[in-house]
């Protein structure tokens, strides 16, 4: 039994041996050697001895690890299926509970000052994501539908936010689904010069509108200031309590001490119930006719029509409603932000909510909510990594490498999870076991 | 009365339809009819446009010529034909019963109003989806309303969730006809295939069609296969009512279960009337056997031979 034990031990570290061996060829010229003007302008060639050799280590350990995850025993394998399982039932509760402990634990920890970054980034910054990633779901995930232009959906709802709030005084919460009709509107509008197209057509036109928008809102300077863009537009209230210092704000009128975080964490549960309310209908919507007919044009669009579904409106309802989510999604950035400017929304958002729903694994709900937080909290995360200057050198900035690791990480998604996250479709209706069997 | 209900009552016309790509005519100036309650089968050898026709028939493909007329209720009748033709309505209702031009109308109005269902050549089931999702999206025409487009259903409304239920007791009667019960539950891609051709049937059905079109059902099938397509189709037709034509290749399918044979051969049509009739008409066995008129005599035996039951 120890040679059949030591033989994927073994195996493992020949593997290893080789992929250190290629990675130090690879490495050798890239990072072992660094050339940089001095103050004549002559290259000083300088070595990087523990850098090539931390990579080296790296290329080792994975590959090690690879080979002994790829030589796993049959039985250990069908324990972790079965765990997922059991484990699904008290995840969503869990999670739930979770999220919304998050801000007060936070500011229990680390005081209202410290309390803010952790909230806005790590916390209302991520829900939008998770937000606009459900929304895209909808248009690509569920209905197949590839728009490479959601931001302008995104940007739609907060330019409309900050465009309409001081012109008609109306309050947030009668702005938010304002904002979102806008979205749905312009998504009904793109929906139909682009009904006729699939995949990569589509994806080009759906691209050039969302940078149509863009460009529009750099050169509308009338309106929308240009690049200097938006501000000075009427912020987050507690039902009419401004987050202000003061007798009439929020603080003083609950009897505590003013603070910004009230503000964020006041916003952090409005994207929160929002978000979770965009999550049920979404839910509902897959078990409805609607969700199930976006489900079967992204499977086959002649069949639907065979059926007698009417195609084109399936697909403006996908549109209308993912944009109706990107649009109050914006309307709460804008909150968020207080400055709305077209660098806000430019192509590489687009990617970056596109990244979330493939990565989450298209059409399911939990999939894309912890792809949302493992690209952004990741990136965001990379910023407090300053331990690693211990290692690397006071010059190291881990903020630097922030696009290297999402790279790393999409090329690991497509070797081990190519259909993302979470890729088991759960049927929207099920029959169950035969009746003998219930009985 | 002729005894044949493609003459007596038929509920589909085609009328001289010509279908052009560029040069090629792939459907030229073929008439025909359907007859309410029969198997009609359009065979013909490869090429001979039998799948452009019917794709004329449902609506992906616009006839360059010709006309299509469709009641589901059977009884066409010429003058009043006519007299839709002659405005720009794509249906009438005035006498009675509807009547429907279909090369008016979008292939998903066809399948829609018109209540014709169709399966493929090469199987479109929605292979992500499950056994059972397959055949509820089916009755999707039915549960819209239901599900007062979205609202009703949202907020969970039991006239909604009665609709749905029934929709799926309608599934499972088929999933159970077809034997395909126990596996309702696993995506439709994943079954074998000549359960994925019976699903399709299924799912076709499910549609609640007047007139139910497929394209060769047959294709890939073993022997023993076919022979319990054969006994399905009928018992479909005898229970439901409902009018099939089929495009088929396997002729011991076709014999047995036709009423109403229709050949197509290079697009023009070559004979049209009952199994035996066809069957023995040198034409149709110089088209499928590609013989010389002297051969005719042993090819036509062995024809007869393969499809006697």
């Amino acid at each position: 039994m120890l040679s059949a034990a030591a033989s994927p031990f073994s195996r493992a570290l020949k593997e290893s041996a080789l992929a250190t061996l290629i990675v130090a060829g690879l490495a050798f010229p890239i990072i072992a050697f660094r050339a940089d003007p001095d103050f004549n302008n002559l290259l000083e060639l300088s070595a990087r001895w523990p850098l090539f050799l931390a990579f080296c280590a790296l290329g080792f350990g994975l590959r090690f690890l690879l080979s002994l995850w790829e030589s796993r025993p049959k039985a250990a394998l069908a324990l972790a299926q079965a765990t997922t399982g059991k484990q699904r039932k008290w995840l969503a509760p869990a999670a739930l509970a979770a999220l919304v402990a998050y801000p007060l634990l936070i500011l229990a920890l680390l005081g209202p000052q410290a309390a803010l970054k952790w909230v806005d980034t790590f916390g209302v910054q991520i829900l939008l994501y998770v937000l606009l990633g459900w929304g895209l779901n909808i248009t690509v995930g569920l209905a197949g539908l590839l728009d490479l232009g959601y931001v302008a959906f995104y940007a739609v709802g907060a330019y409309g936010y900050a465009l309409l709030a001081p012109l008609t005084g109306l309050s947030f919460w009668a702005l938010l689904p304002v904002c979102g009709l806008l979205a749905a509107f312009w998504g009904f509008c793109i929906g139909f010069p682009v009904l006729r197209l699939r995949g990569d057509y589509l994806a080009i036109v759906t691209l050039a509108f969302g940078e149509m928008l863009r460009i529009v809102a750099v050169n509308w300077d009338a309106v929308t200031k240009g690049e200097a863009g938006l501000y000075g537009f009427p912020g987050l209230t507690f039902f009419g309590l401004p987050f202000i210092p003061g007798p009439r704000g929020f603080a003083a009128h609950f009897g505590v001490a003013f603070a910004g975080v009230h503000k964020l964490i006041f916003l952090y549960y409005l994207v929160l119930a929002i978000a979770l309310l965009a999550n049920f209908v979404s839910i509902r919507l897959r078990r409805l006719p609607l969700g199930r007919a976006w489900e079967a044009l992204r499977e086959d669009e002649i069949a639907c029509r065979a059926l007698g579904l009417d195609t084109a409106k399936i697909k403006l309802t996908a549109f209308a409603l993912g944009a109706f989510f990107a649009g109050v999604a914006g309307c709460l950035f804008a909150l968020r932000q207080g400055f709305v400017s077209p660098s806000s929304f430019t192509f590489t958002e687009s990617a970056t909510i596109l990244a979330i729903v493939v990565l989450g694994g298209g059409g399911s709900q939990f999939g894309v909510a912890m792809a949302a937080a493992l690209i952004v909290g990741s990136s965001e995360l990379l910023r407090e990594l300053t331990f690693l200057k211990a290692i690397f050198g006071e010059n190291f900035d881990p903020t630097q490498y922030r696009m290297l690791l999402v790279g790393i990480a999409m090329v690991a998604m497509m070797n081990f999870r190519p259909r993302g996250l979470v890729s088991m479709r759960q049927p929207t209706i099920t029959l169950g076991p035969e009746p003998e069997a219930r009985s | 009365m002729t005894g044949f209900a493609w003459i007596d009552d038929p509920l589909l016309r085609v009328d001289r339809v010509t279908m052009r790509f560029g040069g090629l005519t792939a459907v030229n100036d073929v008439s025909f009819s359907v007859g309410r309650g029969d198997i009609t089968a359009l065979i013909g050898p490869n090429g001979a446009g039998k799948t452009t026709l019917f794709n004329c028939l449902t609506g992906f493909y616009k006839p360059t010529v010709g006309r299509i007329a469709f009641s589901p209720k059977g009884g066409l009748d010429d003058d009043r034909i006519d007299e839709l033709t002659a405005t720009a309505r794509r249906n009438s209702n005035d006498g009675g019963e509807d009547l429907y031009l279909l090369e008016r109308m979008a292939d998903f109005e066809i399948a829609k109003k018109a209540r014709i269902a169709r399966t493929f050549q090469n199987i479109r089931l929605f292979s992500g989806m499950s056994a059972l999702e397959n055949l509820i999206v089916a009755q999707h025409i039915a549960l819209t309303p239901a599900s007062g487009y979205g609202v009703f259903g949202l907020i969970g409304l039991p006239s909604y969730r009665r609709a749905e239920s029934e929709a799926v007791e309608r599934a499972k009667k088929w999933l159970e006809r077809i034997g395909l019960r126990r596996r309702a539950d696993d995506p439709a891609g994943a079954l074998p295939y000549g359960d994925q051709r019976r699903l399709e049937i299924a799912r076709a059905m499910c549609a609640n069609p007047a007139l139910l079109c497929l394209d060769e059902p047959a294709a890939g099938l073993n022997a023993n296969e076919s022979h319990g397509l054969a006994t399905l189709l009928r018992e479909i037709r005898g229970e439901s009512g409902v009018s099939i034509l089929l495009i088929e290749h396997d002729m011991a399918v076709v014999m047995a279960i036709s009423d109403h044979v229709v050949v197509l051969d290079y697009g023009q049509k070559i004979a049209d009337g009952s199994p035996l009739e066809v069957r023995e008409n040198p034409a149709v066995i110089a088209a499928y056997l590609g013989v010389e008129d002297e051969e005719l005599g042993p090819a036509e035996a062995e024809l007869t031979a393969e499809t006697k039951p």
